[in-house]
């Protein structure tokens, strides 16, 4: 599974406060922490608080590159904090672009420009997607697979490899009122988007919010996760810290028959 | 009608290793071999893609067989005391890339020798040719455990491959093979559960993932030869998903299986064709067929057999 380490975040107060005092051992830390518990990328996000996003990118890639050779996920719907970060970033072990709507309001041509960063950025870059357009986040099944089909399209026109496209249906947050019908058809929506493409797009979801502002948080977050996978999720932006959750996804991967069975099958999923 | 071109491309590749070492390297080898290092299936993907050559260690028995059906031993009758006279034929008249003295005669049910046999017999077919070596224990634990870590010793630095070790009886073989420097094959009943688990096993002693050759054992061509073909053709796959602990290169035995088969060796079986080609049809059979799921390196006994797949692997890995 593509894990995409989600804590170098600035809605993080850790974080946001070693970006006001420029303090990157508390960065580094979390992108060797990261790293050793299985991480495939590291997610940066400077967060609102800063005042200069694309100087506060810059120097959340530089000070991550000082310690670790973990590939990158820039997080910003910013084309231009996404492209500030990427002229400091190593992307030779790949990176993506975390992330870009369809379309928006004022950029209708939002996802051009992602793709057009990632054909840039080396043959091992890619993007996420999300299943958003200019009129916002779709809550029913049909909406989401339509836009993820324009996506798929789009991505197709433009040669760039499926393989590189990740496709993520958004979560909302199961406390919302009246969102709780929203995990089954993200479920759903998901088993009709792999068949969108051959090879079909990455799956992906930022796993966390689902239990925003719930109680047993990292329950919700796990059992959420190995659901999914059994609809094809294939990557996540998650918390690889959380022991349990990874316990989780080691073991959803053998279910799966992704990984073989071995009697150590959590520490081998370690190893891989 | 077009043959459509499938390109698949993967991830992961088996570990490619390198076994003997030269007087430079500090061993006495005249030539080392590498095998491994394939990136997509048996014959797919591009030539880059494919694996070293697979090689062919024929078998030495450290006593003379007695057991031995008459067309196997009859190669051999002249040289079956002398494991040095045995090894020097099969290398120099045979084409042997590798060695594989198998020590039999420790065995308590058989011969019952003792690590002294088995350290000269090393040393002897050590000085006798110049391909690398594979030291193979008897199967039974506490003898191996006895005597293999003696037969390590007095190869130290020739950097063998040696073996089994197995999920039950593993830690005093993987011990000392990591002190003396050798590769190690890890060996699972026709289980890949059990074969990724005694790797994880071997791997937390210590022991690099990347010296390791894997053994699933071996069906004869009619005896369980599917279950073999599947397992190590899951293995490949596995090592080209990226599953490092299952990214070993491949040993089979194939002579030994082969020739316990009745139709390799029934002597009296009217309409079956003649029992010396037979044999070595089934022995050679069964190695091609085992080629084609992945194996890097065949133990085989019969030469006839040896030279049909040798003609093989010339042809697809020229």
């Amino acid at each position: 599974m593509i894990l995409i380490a989600e804590r170098i975040n600035g809605m993080f107060k850790d974080v946001k406060q070693a970006i006001a005092d420029k303090d990157k051992k508390v960065i580094q830390d979390l992108a060797k922490r990261q790293t050793q518990a299985g991480a495939s990328y590291l997610d940066v996000n400077v967060g609102t608080a800063a005042a200069d996003q694309q100087a506060t990118m810059q120097w959340l890639v530089e000070t991550i590159q000082q310690t670790c050779a973990t590939p990158l996920c820039l997080d910003s719907q910013k084309p231009d904090v996404i492209a500030a970060g990427l002229k400091v970033a190593n992307t030779e072990n790949g990176i993506i672009l975390n992330s870009t709507p369809l379309n928006k309001k004022t950029d209708d041509k939002i996802l051009d420009r992602y793709i057009d960063m990632a054909n840039q950025a080396g043959p091992k870059a890619g993007i996420i997607a999300l299943t958003m357009d200019k009129n916002g986040v779709p809550q029913d099944i049909d909406t989401r697979v339509a836009i993820a089909a324009e996506i798929v399209s789009k991505a197709a026109d433009m040669g760039f490899d499926p393989q590189r496209l990740f496709i993520d249906p958004i979560i909302l947050p199961v406390k919302v009122p009246d969102a709780q019908a929203q995990p089954t058809n993200i479920l759903a929506a998901m088993d009709q988007i792999k068949l969108l493409a051959d090879p079909a797009p990455h799956m992906t979801v930022g796993l966390s919010n689902i239990s925003q502002g719930a109680t047993e948080r990292s329950l919700i977050n796990r059992i959420f996760l190995a659901m999914a996978v059994s609809h094809g999720l294939d990557s996540a932006i998650v918390d690889v810290l959380d022991e349990e959750l990874m316990n989780v996804v080691a073991t959803s991967e053998m279910l799966m028959n992704k990984q073989i069975y071995s009697d150590s099958f959590l520490k081998a999923y370690k190893g891989t | 009608m077009p043959v459509p071109e499938i390109v698949e491309s993967f991830t992961g590749q088996v570990n490619r290793i390198t076994l003997g070492a030269t007087k430079e390297q500090g061993g006495s080898r005249s030539s080392t071999i590498t095998i491994g290092g394939a990136k997509n299936v048996v014959y797919g993907g591009s030539v880059d893609d494919a694996s070293e050559r697979p090689v062919i260690a024929i078998d030495v028995i450290d006593t003379a067989p007695e057991d031995w059906p008459e067309p196997l031993f009859e190669p051999y009758k002249d040289v079956a005391a002398s494991p040095t006279d045995w090894a020097k034929k099969a290398v120099d008249e045979f084409g042997a890339d590798l060695i594989c003295i198998k020590f039999d005669g420790i065995h308590p049910d058989k011969a019952d020798k003792d690590a002294a046999h088995a350290v000269k017999v090393t040393d002897d077919v050590l000085k006798a040719v110049g391909v690398p070596l594979v030291l193979w224990g008897s199967g039974n634990d506490e003898k191996d455990n006895q005597v293999m870590p003696k037969v390590s010793e007095a190869a130290k630095g020739e950097n063998c491959l040696i073996g089994t070790v197995t999920e039950d009886n593993y830690k005093s073989l993987t011990a000392i093979a990591l002190a003396d420097n050798h590769h190690l094959i890890t060996h699972a009943p026709l289980d890949i559960n059990i074969a990724k688990q005694v790797n994880i096993l071997v791997s937390d002693m210590g022991f690099p993932l990347e010296k390791i050759v894997t053994f699933q054992a071996t069906g004869a061509l009619g005896y369980g030869i599917e279950y073999a073909y599947s397992i190590q053709e899951r293995q490949r796959l596995a090592a080209l998903g990226g599953d490092k602990m299952m990214s070993m290169p491949m040993i089979c035995d194939v002579g030994y299986e082969s020739w316990r088969v009745k139709e390799a060796k029934l002597a009296d079986a009217p309409g079956w064709g003649p029992v010396e080609d037979r044999g070595p049809m089934w022995e050679a059979t069964t190695a091609i067929c085992l080629l084609q799921a992945g194996a890097d390196i065949i133990r085989m006994r019969h030469p006839k057999a040896v030279a049909v797949v040798k003609n093989f692997i010339d042809k697809l890995w020229s």
